[in-house]
């Protein structure tokens, strides 16, 4: 197994396969809880806990799971690992535990935590399945702290619970209510969307010019 | 009986589970391409609600109390094999509707409205008739958002619309709309 083929399973979770940018899996907790930055990192942190440690049980096992009783296996793994982020965060950050409140049981309804299992972790070795994990759980992470940023900016004038505007910042009330969290969202996917079209001329562009060379 | 409805409107319009709560967004963006899926769905999902309502009343009553940190597992295992039941009706019963639903339909496992719903039913202590309620007008608000996602995006087809736009952005775009509609409701039972 070539050093290569990690870094690549690691960075195409982040960038090229993004979960919620590019592939728009696991948006209810992407959603609800992204009011603020803190409710985004430990939500993301939480993910990553469940993600990583599941792959690497799904992946170790994957031999002795029956091929059709493999979902409801998968799921049971996930409940557990769950179960386990649910007490500790209630253990170690109570305020933050209450405000996320039934979403940190709701990471098991996660659509892109099983997804992983069964397009990847249930296929691959466990190191490379370990991999995959933390690089979609970072990509994760890191979607849901620019929507939470983004959102509290414009939402509450502040970030991390730092004021970042004078007095006369009106917050958009909105952007912190269930509608703000669609039409970030949206706008954000309208960039990638942008990107993607970019590319693609460019790519034509490339492409027109070597034909007209030869 | 008063507290009945207001569990039930309080579910279908107020909290609506996808506009409010972001639950069960999956099949909500993946499905709401044609209106009579999106209306199959939504009643496959119903009669998914209403079963895990029963199942985790049950479960809440005379299983949870002596282990109450089994209940996500509990819980999350009763409606996987729920779902597989359901699953293997429809196969049997309409082949086209099975296809017609294609992978969402597995998903409905993963669906979190589903859980979600179980959830927020015993965090809220409902009883049996208040959950069948709770899960009734959560169902059929589910429902609601999807078809009336589902028609405005039949409807987006056909108009010319930027490339740019098209797809899950004009989606999103499209729901958070929906969403600040359904905020109106917000007030519905502030002042009775």
């Amino acid at each position: 197994m070539k050093k290569n083929e990690f870094h690549e399973e690691f960075i195409k979770g982040i960038w090229r396969d993004n979960p919620v940018f590019v592939q728009v899996l696991g948006m209810c907790p992407m959603l609800a809880v992204t009011n603020s930055a803190i409710n985004a990192i430990a939500m993301g942190m939480a993910t990553f806990f469940v993600l990583v440690g599941s792959s690497f049980l799904v992946s170790t096992f994957r031999h002795l799971i029956p091929k059709q009783v493999r979902i409801s296996c998968f799921i049971i793994i996930i409940a557990t690992f769950v179960t386990i982020a649910d007490y500790t965060l209630l253990a170690l950050v109570p305020a933050v535990h209450k405000e996320l409140g039934a979403f940190i049981p709701l990471i098991v309804a996660n659509c892109l935590i099983l997804g992983r299992q069964e397009a990847f972790a249930s296929r691959y070795p466990t190191k490379l399945a370990v991999m995959d994990a933390m690089g979609m759980a970072s990509g994760f992470l890191l979607a849901l702290l620019s929507l939470g940023s983004v959102r509290e900016i414009l939402g509450d004038g502040a970030l991390f619970g730092m004021k970042l505007f004078g007095e006369n910042f009106e917050p958009w009330v909105i952007m912190i209510l269930p509608p703000g969290g669609f039409l970030t969202l949206g706008v954000i996917l309208l960039f990638f969307n942008w990107f993607r079209l970019k590319k693609d001329e460019f790519l034509e562009d490339v492409a027109a010019a070597e034909r007209g060379g030869n | 009986m008063d507290n009945l409805l207001w569990i039930f409107i309080s579910a279908l319009l107020v909290n609506n589970f996808v506009l409010t709560y972001f639950l069960g967004l999956c099949p909500f963006l993946g499905v709401s391409g044609s209106l009579e899926t999106s209306a199959r769905l939504g009643l496959a999902t119903t009669f998914v609600m209403l079963v895990t309502a029963v199942c985790a009343w049950v479960l809440n009553t005379y299983v949870l109390i002596h282990a109450p940190y089994l209940r996500l597992i509990c819980f999350i295992v009763v409606i996987a094999s729920t779902v597989q039941f359901i699953e293997m009706l429809i196969k049997k019963l309409s082949p086209a509707l099975f296809r017609a639903m294609g992978i969402f339909l597995p998903l409905i496992t993963t669906n979190c409205a589903i859980l979600g719903l179980a959830i927020f039913a015993t965090n809220r202590g409902y009883g049996f008739w208040e959950g069948i309620v709770y899960a009734l007008g959560a169902g059929i608000g589910f429902t609601l958002a999807l078809v009336l996602l589902a028609g405005l995006r039949e409807e987006s087809e056909l108009s010319n619309i930027p490339k740019l736009i098209k797809g899950t952005a004009m989606n999103l775009i499209i729901a958070g709309v929906l969403s600040m509609a359904f905020m109106g409701f917000a007030g519905l039972f502030s002042s009775a």
